[in-house]
């Protein structure tokens, strides 16, 4: 097959309505990339293993690798750009910040898109249970303990508040 | 990778992706949740002409009880099954095998129906359903079919479904109160693909184990029910002597493939410690149900 297949979609990504026209075949990784210059979200492994491109698509945190871009037409999509700009994960940022839970930072948009839906349940998890909650995300340089440190903390303050 | 070039058609109901199904037959595939098409496409694995999307016809959803058995529909995502009460009530077995499905952002996406339609050999859906006596339901221009979860798995990948055929729903007996079920499965990180993983249902009455339904999934090519181990334990008042029955009579039942996680003697031994562990956990359930 030559002819590449192209589809008009419109996307409300971080709060503002997108309409674009766009290959079938694009994943929403590569839409939120390449088209709209969102290069928070990151390819990683590019079929569903990683976790490096998580996004928030309709309220729950999926992988943007395995959901094609037109499969997003009329859905709400909200992005660690986003995420960020609306400061609701600014609590979690800080302590990632302050207990080094990152050092080359590739995977840390994807775990802080998880952890997000996590925090947001707003009810107690173990550390046993925040590492089987971000189990679906890799981090191969720190080594994770860092990472269920901050997000422990950040959940446990939340608890409190 | 990127996904090599396709056509997409979203299906607007039950029968617009069946006609599209017919008149494309195997050169189409159905996409759900896509958590394990995309990546074939991703990389390449497969090259189908067209893409049928199933997505949001609302005949294949939802997750209702009624006479005497839970209907998943196909597109039932496991995070709704996960947290379905009428699954946590009626079917406990089920319950306890999502946490081991997948990771949260692919059970926010992947379906119910994705999984037993795909059926890979280490994935759990299959093998409990077919622990549980479920039956699946499929669609085709031809009509509409029931297929019992037994007849249904036939070899790696390979089911009772024809490629013009949509896979609509599943339907589970609940499971009844003189019965117990446990799921167990060991795997390399959680929420991966198991290396070795039992789905099992028994009624246990003063610790005699009476049709027993025991599947072995992950070192098998398909959900296998193991014959010889359940005629081992069946009428027999629990003991080590029936317990070691059972795990001698898998030799026969199970045909483990070698893989990066180990030999058909590893992954034999790895059937029987989730065995032992299996059988004694539901002889315990037994005792304080």
């Amino acid at each position: 097959m030559s002819h590449e297949e192209t589809l008009r979609i419109t996307v409300t990504v971080n709060g503002e309505r997108v309409t674009r026209q766009v290959p079938v075949r694009q994943h929403l990784t590569d839409f939120l990339r390449t088209e709209l210059g969102l290069t928070g979200s990151h390819i990683g492994c590019e079929h569903g293993i990683c976790g490096a491109c998580s996004v928030r698509l309709d309220a729950a945190v999926v992988r943007g690798c395995l959901l094609l871009a037109v499969q997003a037409d009329g859905a709400d999509v909200v992005t660690i750009e986003g995420l960020t700009d609306s400061e609701e994960i600014a609590d979690l940022q800080q302590r990632f910040v302050e207990r080094n839970a990152l050092q080359c930072g590739y995977c840390t948009p994807g775990m802080l898109v998880t952890a997000a839906e996590l925090l947001r349940q707003r009810r107690p998890a173990s550390r046993d249970e925040i590492r089987a909650f971000l189990s679906g995300n890799y981090c191969r340089c720190t080594g994770y303990h860092a990472i269920v440190d901050a997000v422990e903390a950040t959940l446990n303050e939340r608890l409190r508040q | 990778m990127k996904a090599p070039r396709f056509s997409y058609i979203r299906a607007d109901s039950l029968e617009h992706a069946i006609r599209l199904l017919a008149q494309h037959g195997d050169e189409a595939r159905i996409l759900a949740g896509g958590q394990s098409l995309m990546p074939t496409l991703n990389m390449r694995l497969s090259q189908p002409r067209l893409l049928i999307d199933i997505n949001g016809i609302a005949a294949l959803e939802g997750i209702a009880l009624a006479d005497g058995a839970v209907r998943i529909g196909a597109l039932a995502r496991h995070a709704e099954v996960m947290r379905s009460p009428i699954v946590a009530e009626h079917l406990p077995l089920i319950a306890e095998a999502m946490p081991h499905v997948a990771h949260v952002a692919v059970r926010n996406r992947g379906t119910f129906g994705g999984s037993i339609a795909l059926a890979d050999p280490a994935a759990e859906l299959p093998a409990c359903i077919l622990a549980l006596r479920a039956s699946v339901v499929v669609e085709s221009a031809r009509g509409r079919r029931t297929i019992a979860a037994d007849d249904f798995f036939r070899g790696l990948y390979e089911t009772a479904r024809e490629p013009d055929e949509i896979l609509v729903e599943v339907l589970l007996p609940v499971e009844r109160r003189d019965r117990v079920s446990v799921f167990m499965e060991l795997s390399r990180r959680h929420g991966d693909f198991a290396i070795a993983g039992l789905a099992c249902s028994a009624r246990i009455e003063r610790d005699v184990v009476e049709d027993a339904r025991l599947v072995y999934f992950g070192s098998e090519a398909k959900p296998t029910l193991a014959r010889t181990a359940m005629a081992a334990l069946d009428g027999k008042k629990w003991s080590e002597a029936s317990r070691e029955a059972a795990c001698a009579a898998l030799a026969d039942d199970l045909d483990p493939i070698a893989n990066t996680f180990g030999s058909p003697a590893t992954k034999l031994h790895l059937q029987r410690v989730l065995t032992r562990r299996a059988l004694e956990a539901a002889v315990a359930r037994a005792r304080t149900q």
